[in-house]
């Protein structure tokens, strides 16, 4: 039998980044899929193996383009718990501020690709543009748009800027605002409800075996969530829910990222009223020659797509003996991708990889 | 809801039309950036002392130190400019938060736009600054570096002011770690010690607690790391990179503190007493650059023997520096390891008096002068000569030599240097009130600032623009009281010290029992006969003799050094003197003369 042979990617709008699905198809339906990734190895967990502990701040937030801070505040978070050092309850705040933020733009940005990838354009350019204000606020805090390179081990680089807390709140508000034109546009669009639902589903127990995690495990109908579960930062003390769809089919998945966009929002919103003053960083002894004391660490914590976990590894030396990223990414974009195409349909190939939220980097490292 | 509302709901996007567009339409409007924002560099060349931190912590490695031919090279300043590639600099700001002067920032600027690859690599000057409070700036609050050093303790100013014992507590392990971890190893320190010690190699292994290659590290170019580690006037310190804008590192007590941890210093440093060449070096005076030149000499087999006057080693680092500064346990261990090298010494023999300078230069290969200035110059005011008018020099060897010295229950101390310093804290330990009276201001003062203040903490008064006219006796001829008058500074132009100049109206008068001048000391050259002092060279005022680059006279095989060739008047200066006198001696006599 001779099936029709085609490819997604490397570049295309149902991946966020180089990476290429190879497609086997009857007729038009998939029969089977083989990733192929390689495009956008950078060797990042080499590299930092042979760089000081502090030089790697400005690599890590390579490692996820959508959603950089996550790689910050976990290396900084890893480093700090290896080393004993504790960041000040502002500059824990401020994470948990920048986190959320950065999870509104990945959030903005998958919408955008859910849209595209089912060939509404209109989505795309709203959602794109409102990032953009968030953007703006990274940029007043960081200096920076897309890569941040702001949390560091020991606390945050710099302070919150005058007035910064009021203009975090405006934009929150707009957003708020621009929720409402998102459902009517969105979830209330006949098209995009008919093409989603009851379409690629992953099943609850599937998920669970395949090691499904974050808003796609949410989506698949099980309660878990790192901030709630095995609480880092300041979450404990923020009151938010972690809201459940259950579908687990591409709507759900879209949806459930659309239900914690307004906890995220709560989110940043009680942090900005709660936020106490203090410092915002504890210095290193030296920024170069720092040595962590020998051990081995984990910590992970939940990013927009899912958990997100470093293992981290230090023999007492100035630099890192070995770092190991973990990614949802790998475990979404790879395998659940590659099972759980077979029978769909060639046009649902797009909206479903998407949905999966896949960030190629995080998959190479 | 119906599949036909369905259908129209997305509709409402209509209602948008005719709204503002968020994106930039024509006219082009430039967006400005926000005030943080990380644009180009820009680096202002007068602050930058071309330190390369910038280079070592850039993770792209964007940025190289490149040598520019019109900026001169300082003592503490390179002339190395950093130099970006901005195909690889990632925008990150490390650079700017490790400068430890803040001449680098990243601007507000980020339009770059050029055919030729070369134009995006350069040199950032300062000229594209978007201004000060905009784009990402250097503090001491954000930058990566901790300006704040570990203060070293000492004992209550109460307590200590009543004995001799040192004031100095000395740092703790934990505390030295700390302030060895500050140390980025750029070396510009370096440049400051006259005798160049390895001091980022040395830091390196204080913050390991590698004591002994600590100690290995100092006698490459120091043999007295203890003493120095203790009274050093620490120039390195002042060329830290992190006295530009904080507390330099206190490479002077981390080094007192590594030396201390080593007791036997023999353990480490290997010199066989008994490996003797066939080279014989006299020395005179077992100061500190006499002790210096005996240890290197001995390193490799030179027989060595040392001439002093007093009856015992150490020179003016015993008679010159009172026992609260530096210890007797100190000072001890440092000459008995040198001579326990098997350098050889003669006490309580004067040369030129006792045996003639001459015998020495026929009978050794090489004769080495390390003799300090001892005599007090005296201020010429009127009864000088009444009983109780002592010379700082006199007053701190008598002191040190447990003699009995009398100087009642206040003393004026004439002079603004260390040595002013020393007088009037050893004059407080023995009992009597201090008042210090220096003719320019407190900050015109010679004397080291923790000097100073240590001083005051104890008690001390001082009084600048003070100028003593006369020295009034009593019927004994004994001191009765100083006349002074106020001195105002008068500006002498650009670059030139304020001249204090008497303000004549008014005249004071202040009760003591013991003056005490300390304003300056000269040498004292009777060892000399006529002819040789007519061969020897000196400098303009007849004090320092004048040496070539390996520290030897005008006569064949007369080396010198120390206080008597340099004008720093300290120890370390006098050890790098010597170090040059070591090497002269091995070549040869008069090897090394024009």
């Amino acid at each position: 039998m001779r099936y029709f042979e085609y490819f997604v990617g490397p570049q295309h709008v149902g991946v966020t980044g180089n990476m290429s699905y190879h497609l086997w198809a009857d007729g038009d339906e998939i029969k089977k899929m083989i990733t192929s990734v390689g495009y956008l190895h950078r060797g990042f967990e080499k590299l930092m193996e042979y760089r000081e502990w502090v030089k790697n701040v400005p690599m890590v937030p390579r490692i996820c383009v959508p959603e950089p801070d996550v790689n910050e505040v976990l290396y900084a978070m890893g480093v700090e718990e290896l080393s004993g050092l504790v960041p000040s309850e502002r500059a824990q705040y401020i994470r948990v501020l920048v986190l959320e933020m950065a999870r509104l733009s990945a959030f903005l940005f998958y919408f955008a690709g859910a849209a595209g990838a089912l060939g509404l354009y209109t989505i795309p350019q709203w959602t794109i543009g409102d990032r953009d204000y968030i953007l703006d606020r990274f940029e007043e805090l960081t200096g920076g748009r897309a890569y941040h390179i702001y949390t560091t081990p020991g606390g945050v680089r710099r302070d919150l800027p005058d007035g910064f807390k009021s203009r975090v709140q405006e934009t929150m508000n707009y957003l708020k605002k621009r929720l409402i034109d998102y459902d009517r546009l969105m979830f209330e669009n006949a098209i995009i409800v008919k093409r989603t639902k009851g379409i690629g589903i992953i099943e609850k127990d599937y998920a669970m075996n395949m090691g499904v995690t974050g808003p796609n495990l949410r989506a698949s109908g099980i309660k878990a969530d790192v901030r709630k579960d095995d609480h880092y930062l300041v979450y404990d003390k923020l009151d938010f829910d972690v809201p459940v769809v259950g579908d687990g089919d591409i709507f759900s998945r879209i949806m459930q990222r659309r239900l914690e966009f307004d906890e995220s929002i709560k989110i940043i919103e009680q942090v900005l009223e709660m936020m106490p003053d203090g410092g915002f960083i504890e210095k290193l002894p030296n920024p170069i020659e720092w040595k962590v004391p020998a051990g081995d660490v984990y910590v992970k914590l939940e990013s927009s797509k899912g958990e997100f976990g470093y293992y981290i590894v230090s023999n007492g030396e100035e630099k890192p003996y070995r770092i190991h990223v973990r990614g949802p990414s790998y475990t979404h974009g790879i395998q659940v991708a590659q099972e759980k195409i077979v029978g769909m349909r060639i046009a649902d190939v797009a909206p479903f990889l998407f949905s999966l939220d896949v960030c190629p980097p995080d998959i190479e490292r | 809801m119906g599949i036909f509302k369905k259908i129209f709901t997305p509709l409402d996007a209509l209602k948008h039309l005719g709204q503002k567009p968020h994106t930039i339409r024509v006219p082009y409007v430039k967006k400005e950036p926000a005030k943080r924002y990380r644009g180009i560099h820009v680096n202002d060349w007068d602050k930058c002392i071309g330190c390369g931190n910038c280079a070592r912590i850039c993770t792209c490695q964007a940025i190289e130190m490149i040598p520019i031919d019109s900026i001169k090279v300082e003592e503490g300043k390179t002339n190395l400019r950093p130099q970006v590639d901005y195909g690889r600099c990632s925008f990150c700001g490390q650079c700017v938060d490790v400068c430890p002067t803040g001449s680098l920032k990243l601007s507000t600027e980020y339009l770059m736009t050029s055919t030729n690859k070369d134009d995006y690599i350069f040199i950032p000057p300062k000229d594209r600054d978007s201004g000060e409070g905009t784009g990402w700036e250097s503090s001491t609050e954000t930058s990566m570096l901790r300006f704040d050093r570990e203060e070293m303790p000492e004992r209550n100013p109460d307590e200590r002011k009543l004995d001799f014992e040192p004031v100095l507590l000395g740092f703790s392990e934990q505390q030295a770690y700390l302030e060895s971890m500050r140390c980025l190893g750029c070396g510009l320190c370096v440049d400051g010690c006259p005798t160049h010690m390895f001091i980022p190699e040395y830091i390196q292994k204080i913050r390991d607690a590698e004591y002994n290659g600590a100690v290995d590290e100092f006698f490459k170019n120091n043999p007295l790391p203890q003493i120095c580690g203790t009274v050093c006037t620490h120039n390195c310190e002042d060329n830290c990179v992190y006295s530009r804008r904080g507390n330099p590192i206190q490479i002077r007590y981390l080094k007192g503190f590594a030396a201390e941890k080593v007791d036997n210093y023999g353990d480490v440093i290997k010199v066989d007493p008994d490996n003797k060449i066939d080279k014989k070096v006299a020395v005179i005076g077992a100061g500190p650059a006499g002790l210096t030149l005996a240890f290197y000499l001995r390193k490799y087999g030179v027989q060595v023997k040392i001439f002093e006057s007093t009856p015992n080693a150490e020179g003016m680092m015993r008679y010159g520096i009172p026992r609260y500064r530096l210890s007797e346990k100190t000072l001890k261990k440092e000459t008995d390891f040198i001579l326990s090298t098997g350098a050889e010494i003669q006490y309580s023999t004067e040369i030129g008096k006792d045996i003639p300078l001459k015998n020495l230069l026929d009978e050794y290969d090489a004769v080495f002068i390390g003799v300090g200035f001892q005599q007090g110059i005296p201020m010429g005011v009127p009864g000088e000569d009444a009983i109780g008018v002592l010379q700082a020099a006199d007053f701190l060897r008598d002191v040190a030599m447990g003699k009995k010295v009398e100087i009642g229950n206040k003393a004026i101390i004439v002079g603004g240097g260390d040595v002013a310093m020393d007088a009037s804290r050893t004059a407080l330990r023995l009992g009597a009130k201090s008042v210090i009276m220096y003719r320019r201001r407190w900050v015109d003062m010679p004397a080291h600032e923790e000097e100073k203040l240590e001083a005051k903490d104890e008690g001390v008064e001082i009084m600048p623009q003070t100028l003593p006219t006369e020295i009034v006796k009593d019927e004994n001829g004994k001191v009765k009281s100083v006349k002074y008058v106020k001195t105002k500074m008068v500006d002498q132009g650009e670059g030139k010290r304020p001249k204090p100049v008497p303000i004549e109206d008014e005249i004071y008068e202040m009760e003591c029992s013991a003056v005490i001048q300390a304003i300056g000391q000269n040498p004292d050259y009777s060892l000399f006969p006529d002819d040789i002092k007519e061969k020897l060279q000196f400098d303009k005022r007849g004090k320092r003799i004048i040496v070539d680059d390996y520290g030897e006279t005008l006569i064949p095989g007369l080396f010198a050094g120390g206080d008597c060739v340099n004008n720093r008047g300290d120890i370390v200066g006098a050890i790098a003197d010597a170090r040059k006198a070591a090497r002269g001696a091995q070549r040869g006599r008069g090897r090394a003369s024009p």
